[in-house]
């Protein structure tokens, strides 16, 4: 006897326990085989790009705080630093180094979060991703003393920093500095060899290097299809020339691989953070800035390494006090784009880790 | 070794006073230790991912269940307006009476159960087994695709596991010449973890998956399909299933702490202490392998099932029997050491053999 089977659809989300947000993917599935995949987003759209061309390049900076909202401090920099280069806006160095501090310790924060709910995604109930919050918890008490904010941190200036760290704060840090790597370890110990986590993410979820590339993939997902390319490498910004880190790359471009890339990551953040610290000079951490800016007419590309990839922001300029084209590149918009050659043929439980693997912010996607 | 005197088997006094009096405790015991368990899970998970666990309701937060029950009952019933209406309401009964019936074989102590059936095992594997069609019912009348993919993996798994399950107690079994579980508790002067090292494994893996609790909960798996076949239920039918999820694990836990861990026997402290001692013990290994690892794929957990376990159970199950049969006396010790010996070669040598891969369908 032959049972008559047929492709059902699926709606996932756009309210689902691991779709990270307001994602939603229309799937076709076969029992539980994946056989076809359409994202949909905009579900979280609230219009930032439009509504930035209406406030001045300062009042823009908070903004780019609700992005990625897991990596506010990299999306500041982002934008001030494409400020500064419109409008040629020098930087003092103390501040350039708190920068890299700073966007160093939220990429340890959006890691640490992008691993435990990973895990999360795989089944391990809850315990990796309490554990990677126990020790973002740390990070943010360190971005509340110098922010005063745990989430939206509001903390770069055009022209440098908002605020001179406070006394308290290199203490706090160094004490961080010296446990974390203590911490990755034992983390990395307890699952990294476990064997439903490798047979759950190894060979799952393949991105080929040639696609990672023609997609425009960046960041830790186009690092574990083997291309060593890294912002602070390729065009270095800020003071990371003076800093010495390695790119950690991987070479399938499975969801292990992205796992992988991504714990190595924290190790080079906690050792550029180390290195920062120790050649932070003192100093200014501001540059005088005029309060009403009239940058010069022309248009500027400013991009860094933000924890999800290369987060580059667009601006043209009319000479007014506002942004005449305000445009982000959200590098989790981008990733995003494989997912349906990554996802196809797969079970549904893959179509979860796979897409968890990704990491992506829905506030940066939809914007 | 015990110096409690075993209950004659009318305890305590008539057929009709013995049954109604043991309706009523197995009830009491079922939903009293579910609430515990429920509130000893919640705090042991608490402890493990570093953080409290509930302690606001009562000492300890010890009443935290009793303020979710009333939450539960308190909730609207929503039936959905498309689902197969009876099917929906019937399918909570059926996943939780059979859980209760189980109960009734079970010795809390020498004789202190409710029918001494003397094919004790084989009915508590029978009328285990039928918990599934209450969660396919489930599956089916929400009319909700989640659901019914946790209902669909639900089925595949419990029929499998159902498998090795079975060849590891034969293992027992054969050792203790019984299929009563009194008898199986009294011959063990020597706790049978120990002579079936392998069987407990096994038995611990499939009893696992039948209860559906991590690694193998993908019938609920919360990060892939919401929350499997119970996606619609709200209200005291989905109180039924969470009462049938925890009592299932204690079942196990009981029918591991009979079969394996010498049930009631322990001396110097009452025999019904120590059977909860043993129980709550093993149901601490339960949810503690429940926050270490990570979920098994619905393919793999197959392949777990049919490649690893059943092959695994058949040796078990032929050494076994040529133990008995060659040594019907033998001395303990040199058995022990051979079966952990066999134990762990075996394992280590098929783990090598077997993956748990599966991969990409190509379309």
């Amino acid at each position: 006897m032959v049972i008559k089977t047929e492709p059902f659809v699926l709606n996932i989300g756009p309210a689902h326990p691991s779709t990270h947000g307001v994602f939603r993917m229309r799937t076709t599935l076969d029992g539980e085989v994946v056989v076809d995949l359409q994202p949909v987003f905009g579900y979280l759209h609230r219009g930032i790009e439009k509504l930035a061309e209406e406030r001045t390049y300062t009042q823009n900076i908070p903004f780019t705080d609700r992005l990625d909202y897991l990596a506010s401090m990299s999306n500041n920099l982002a934008y001030v630093m494409a400020v500064e280069k419109l409008a040629s806006i020098p930087v003092p160095e103390r501040a350039e180094y708190l920068r890299v501090i700073m966007a160093e310790l939220q990429r340890l924060a959006s890691h640490l979060i992008a691993v435990g709910s990973f895990l999360n995604d795989c089944g391990a109930f809850m315990t990796p991703i309490l554990y990677m919050i126990r020790e973002r918890e740390k990070i943010l008490d360190l971005f509340e003393m110098v922010s005063g904010q745990r989430l939206t941190y509001n903390y770069m200036r055009i022209g440098g920093v908002s605020q001179d760290i406070p006394q308290e704060f290199l203490p706090a840090l160094h004490k961080f500095v010296e446990e974390m790597p203590g911490f990755i370890d034992e983390y990395d110990q307890l699952l990294a060899e476990n064997e439903i986590l490798l047979a759950r993410s190894k060979g799952v979820g393949i991105l080929p290097r040639e696609q990672a590339i023609n997609i425009s993939a960046s960041g830790p997902v186009l690092r574990a299809s083997g291309v060593k390319w890294d912002i602070r490498k390729a065009d270095p910004y800020s003071v990371y020339d003076r800093l010495e880190f390695e790119i950690p790359t991987g070479s399938v471009g499975d969801c292990y691989d992205r796992y992988r890339v991504r714990v190595e990551e924290m190790r080079q953040s906690v050792r550029i953070i180390k290195q920062a610290t120790e050649q932070l000079p003192s100093g200014e951490v501001r540059s005088p800035v005029p309060q009403r800016l009239h940058p010069p007419v022309g248009e500027v590309y400013g991009h860094i390494e933000a924890p999800k990839g290369e987060l580059g922001f667009y601006l043209v300029s009319d000479n007014s006090i506002a942004p005449y084209r305000f445009h982000t590149r959200a590098p989790s918009l981008m990733n995003l784009t494989a997912l349906r050659d990554m996802i196809v043929g797969w079970k549904l439980a893959d179509l979860i880790i796979i897409f968890g693997s990704i990491d992506i912010c829905m506030g940066e996607v939809d914007r | 070794m015990n110096s409690f005197a075993p209950l004659p088997p009318d305890w305590p006094g008539g057929y009709w006073l013995h049954w109604g009096v043991f309706v009523i405790i197995i009830l009491a015991f079922v939903l009293l230790t579910v609430m515990i368990f429920l509130w000893y899970e919640r705090r042991g998970l608490g402890r493990i991912q570093a953080r409290l666990g509930p302690n606001r309701a009562g000492p300890l937060g010890l009443f935290q269940s009793v303020a979710d029950a009333v939450k539960i009952l308190t909730k609207e019933d929503i039936v959905p307006a498309k689902g197969d209406k009876i099917v929906f309401w019937l399918a909570p009964a059926v996943a939780f009476v059979p859980v209760l019936l189980v109960f009734a074989v079970i010795p809390f102590q020498d004789g202190a159960m409710l029918a001494d059936l003397n094919v004790g095992i084989l009915y508590v594997v029978a009328v285990s087994s039928i918990s599934v069609i209450g969660i396919f019912m489930a599956g089916w009348g929400s009319n909700n695709k989640y659901s019914l993919i946790g209902a669909m993996r639900t089925v595949a798994q419990v029929v499998s596991y159902e498998i090795p399950l079975g060849l590891a107690i034969i293992g027992v079994v054969l050792i203790s010449g019984s299929l009563s579980l009194t008898e199986i508790v009294a011959a063990q002067n020597i706790p049978f973890i120990l002579f079936q090292p392998l069987g407990f494994l096994i038995f611990l893996m499939a009893s696992l998956a039948e209860i559906n609790r991590a690694p193998f909960d993908v019938m609920e798996a919360d990060s892939e399909i919401v929350a499997g076949f119970h996606t619609e239920y709200s209200g005291m039918k989905y109180g039924m299933f969470y009462l049938a999820e925890y009592a299932e694990a204690l079942v196990v836990s009981a029918i591991i702490a009979t079969l394996f861990l010498g049930g009631w026997r322990g001396g110097v402290l009452p025999p019904v202490l120590w059977f909860l001692i043993k129980v709550f013990g093993v149901f601490f290994l339960i949810f503690w392998i429940r926050s270490t690892v990570p979920r098994v794929r619905i393919d793999q957990i197959m392949g777990f099932a049919w490649k690893f376990l059943l092959p695994l159970a058949l040796i078990n199950m032929f050494i076994t029997g040529i133990e008995v049969v060659l040594l019907p006396d033998g001395l303990p010790w040199p058995i022990i050491f051979l079966n952990i010996a066999i134990a762990v070669i075996l394992v280590v040598v098929w783990s090598r053999f077997f993956k748990l891969g599966g991969g990409r369908v190509e379309a």
